[in-house]
């Protein structure tokens, strides 16, 4: 293996402290593998780049661990390409596995997409693969490797795609903050100890001393009744993350807390961070303390400027925002992990020598009410039970006919209290969440009723009534809950972040930033709802794991709406593939997104183009969730009736 | 021989049933069945008993996919003084098939490895999951031959002092359908046994723990005992380690 590879006509290595300018230069592959991987990654401009994929050992923990890098460096190569330009990557697998690259929110043909068994075989070891598209958009994206786990152990970067027309928001500097979570373990292996034992990573469980004091707080017969619908489900309340700080170091291009990621100012100066969330499993709440931020892109598409201080980045979102810090002094970045197990930390700073102070890591915020999908419902009503029969009567009942008079609202308010912390600061809570399900589909469209997808052949679309219904195939092992009155919740900063005394930027503050990006008339609809089962950690798609689905078709330049309903008690960031994700936030206003954190018991729906034809990936970006089988292939195919025309044309 | 032949057939019934409920199970993306195992020592144990200390153990181990496993378990005791002894084996293999989100009904085969009475062979059925309050709960019909069967009921609970340090505590019966006096069992409830065990998980894996161990024999069952010179109710301290992989 001594081939030299071809280096990009252009290229170009900035900022980091890294001998990045070594990186694929008069080495060769072997050379170039057999050493030590680098941690930051260098940035590469062209239209034409040669990546190498390979093994290499990193050392972030002090310990040399094998790691899956592009050109050697974790994480891999910043790519910056211009719009109107087609970009030309030869990617060579020196893996003794299978690999692929996927540009997560691309527009491209389904062939370049790199979902191995979607749109190519993938790459094998020792092959090449050339990956051509023309860049049909602009803005901050990232790319990741679709083949196994090699997206945790290294495999993902940053991917900037600069506009042909001038950015109308001008910075004095620009930089790519890509967060992720790194571990020790092999990835097979932390998989493996979630299908054995789900809560392995989880050390915040409630102990026998939080109920003596809640004993104290709250009083006996308070805790009790608070605690019932958790023992009553077998579920914790702190489950907010499957795989923790007890194994993840986070970190900022590559850098762990301690190494210190910095990114230099002069005060006065604007600032451009384009905060990428590449993790495998982790969601981020980030904030500069002492800094507000103002968001000016979400997963790349231009937003109406708003002004924030914390957000909540779900895995495989993007964001853009502008900073312009006045003062000569040190800034935290600070993106603590969303179970409060750990945090990503960088630092701005007009000097090198500067670093802020770190803020404490939060307590850890306790599932409630909202999060279990139950609105405004009393205890008593859950759709959740032990015995499969006994569930299935129970809720279908109840979701049924769901009538207000007959909820126990005097109880209800005590069982609300539980969760007070947590849900104080949401005045919209309660009552919108109470309305929006009662009044179940019909209500957050203001149009004429959109017809529900049905296909006999498909067990993904059942006939139904109403989106917050439960399908048959919900009811079964691999489903532990079934949301009763999931709500929307998009002005909901989420748990955790819902008594900050600042700004905590939601879906609801954004709007697409040139008004409507497409119609906002759908001709269909197609529910999903998210499922799983915690204990056993089964994911899926109304119950259905990817191996027992079938795809789900789209007609060719169908406009069709997505509903998502989350019946589990985890948040999951929803990635469809090639097409546009438009949020419907109400009042016939869109948010163009390519991935949707989705929050425990929230209902929401966006709208699509199947303007691509082809076979795309639809999965939770959470990686072993999406392992598990919380995935589905999405078949854009010619509408029927120009099927039939094509095939009578043919005989 | 005749013992010999219906484990054989059971346990090939079993295989059988387990190839073809697998055969079909879930398959992860790219083909790969995503097929998982895991063995749980739950309890290796030094008794301090009357006539010597006596080494316990508990464990199971399975293999499959999210919802068809092929179950093992065995629990035993062994005198360890005076060169050693095996006081009693017991190994069951089971086919595990998850029919509710917290359940999993057994479909298996017993065998009791008695040190100087004959073995017992047995069909079991039983279901195992988490009840409400996370209470670890196992219930076991077990067939035997010349009409003996034997009904366990089993149940254990998880306390958090902290993330690391928990107490255990856990219950056992066994109720008989028939007399088995070649083994000392009456008819109805035979013993009852609970356990409360306080393990420091040093890795989630590796938990040392202490603890007491209190068993109590029913009705003939007390009474063979008795005649045997042995004591109905017993309770031990008990030392150990739990470990998985």
């Amino acid at each position: 293996m001594t081939t030299s590879f071809s280096l990009p006509r252009r290229r170009f290595v900035q900022g980091l402290a890294l001998g990045g300018t070594a990186l694929g230069l008069g080495l060769t592959p072997t050379q170039l593998f057999a050493r030590q991987g680098q941690t930051g990654a260098p940035e590469l401009r062209g239209n034409q780049f040669q990546l190498n994929i390979g093994a290499a050992d990193v050392n972030l923990t002090g310990r040399n661990r094998p790691a899956t890098l592009v050109n050697g460096s974790l994480p891999a190569p910043t790519l910056r390409w211009r719009e109107g330009e087609t970009v030309t990557l030869r990617v060579t697998n020196h893996l003794p596995e299978t690999t692929s690259i996927h540009w997560h929110g691309l527009l491209l043909p389904f062939q370049m997409d790199g979902v191995p068994g979607l749109s190519f075989d993938g790459i094998s070891p020792g092959e090449t693969f050339t990956y051509q598209f023309p860049l049909r958009q602009s803005g901050t994206y990232w790319y990741h490797s679709h083949s196994g786990f090699q997206e945790q152990t290294g495999l993902y970067g940053g991917l900037i795609i600069d506009p042909a027309e001038p950015d109308p928001h001008t910075v004095d500097r620009d930089y790519a903050v890509v967060l992720s979570d790194w571990s020790d373990q092999d990835p097979k292996r932390i998989y493996a100890t979630l299908k054995k034992l789900s809560h392995y990573y989880n050390f915040s469980e409630r102990t026998l001393f939080d109920t003596l004091r809640d004993f104290r707080e709250k009083g006996v017969v308070r805790t009790l009744k608070d605690r019932h619908m958790w023992n009553r489900m077998r579920m914790s309340e702190t489950d907010l993350a499957d795989v923790t700080g007890y194994t993840y170091s986070f970190l900022v291009n590559g850098h762990t807390p301690a190494a210190n990621w910095q990114a230099r100012f002069e005060p006065g100066e604007r600032i451009k961070l384009r905060f990428i969330n590449a993790s495998a499993m982790t969601i981020f709440d980030l904030r500069i303390p002492g800094l507000d931020m103002t968001v000016v892109a979400m997963d790349g598409q231009p937003v109406k400027p708003v002004r924030f201080h914390e957000c909540r980045l779900g895995v495989a979102e993007t964001l853009d925002v502008i900073v312009e810090p006045k003062d000569h002094r040190a800034y935290t970045l600070f993106a603590q992990t969303i179970d409060r197990s750990g945090y990503a930390r960088g630092t701005l700073t007009p000097d090198s020598s500067l670093s802020a102070e770190v803020p404490e890591l939060d307590p850890v915020p306790l599932l409630g009410h909202r999060e279990m999908g139950m609105g405004a419902m009393d205890h008593g009503v859950m759709g959740h039970d032990s015995g499969a029969m006994k569930t299935m009567d129970h809720s279908r009942m109840n979701h049924g006919g769901m009538d207000h008079g007959d909820m126990n609202h005097g109880d209800m308010s005590g069982g609300m209290d539980h969760g007070s912390m947590n849900h104080q600061g949401m005045n919209h809570g309660t009552q919108s969440g109470m309305d929006h399900s009662a009044m179940g589909h019909a209500n957050h469209d203001t149009n004429a009723a959109v017809p529900f997808a049905v296909s006999a052949d498909n067990p993904d679309l059942p006939a139904r009534q109403s989106a917050t219904e439960h399908a048959d195939s919900e009811y079964g092992p691999g489903v532990d809950m079934r949301a009763m009155s999931p709500a929307p919740m998009l002005d909901d900063p989420g748990i955790g972040l819902r008594d900050r005394g600042w700004k905590v930027l939601t879906y609801a503050d954004l709007e697409y930033a040139h008004g409507l990006p497409d119609s906002t008339r759908p001709e269909r609809e197609i529910v999903l709802h998210l499922t799983g089962n915690m204990e056993r950690y089964m994911w899926s798609f109304n119950g259905i794991p990817f191996a027992d689905a079938e795809p789900l078709e789209l007609y060719h330049n169908e406009r069709v709406r997505l509903t998502l309903v989350n019946d589990t008690m985890m948040h999951h960031p929803i990635h469809l593939h090639g097409l546009w994700s438009d949020l419907e936030l109400g009042d016939g206003r869109l948010l163009r997104k390519h991935t949707l954190l989705v929050k425990p018991g929230e209902k929401l729906s966006y709208l699509v183009r199947a303007d691509a034809l082809g076979r795309w990936a639809y999965h939770c970006h959470l990686l072993y969730h999406m392992e598990a089988g919380m995935f589905r292939e999405v078949r854009v195919v010619p509408p029927p009736q120009s099927r039939h025309q094509h095939q009578e044309g043919h005989s | 021989m005749k013992s010999l032949t219906i484990t054989n057939g059971a346990l090939t019934a079993l295989l059988a049933l387990f190839a073809l409920f697998t055969t079909t199970s879930a398959q992860a993306m790219e083909g790969v069945p995503a097929r998982f195992g895991q063995i749980l020592v739950d309890q290796l144990e030094a008794r301090d008993a009357d006539d010597g200390t006596v080494a316990a153990w508990s464990a199971n181990a399975w293999y499959g996919g999210d919802i068809n496993k092929l179950y093992f378990a065995t629990e035993g005791e062994r005198l360890m003084d005076r060169g050693g002894e095996t006081e009693s084996l017991e190994t069951r293999l089971a086919w595990s098939r998850a029919f509710a989100p917290y359940w999993d009904w057994q479909l298996g085969v017993r065998r009791d490895w008695q040190p100087d009475d004959p073995n017992r062979d047995w069909v079991s059925v039983g279901v195992m999951g988490v009840a409400p309050y996370f209470f670890e709960t196992e219930a076991n019909l077990f067939l035997g031959e010349s009409g003996h069967s034997e009904l366990r009921l089993e149940a254990e609970y998880e306390l958090l002092f902290t993330q690391r340090l928990i107490l255990t505590p856990e219950v056992e019966a066994s109720l008989y359908g028939k007399e088995d006096r070649d083994l000392g069992i009456g008819k109805g409830l035979a013993t009852v046994e609970a356990g409360l065990r306080l393990r420091y998980e040093i890795r989630r894996e590796f938990a040392p723990y202490i603890g007491v161990h209190w068993e109590r024999k029913f009705g003939d069952t007390a009474d063979f005992a008795r005649d045997h010179g042995e004591d109905a109710s017993d309770t031990l301290l008990v030392a150990g380690i739990r470990v998985w992989y």
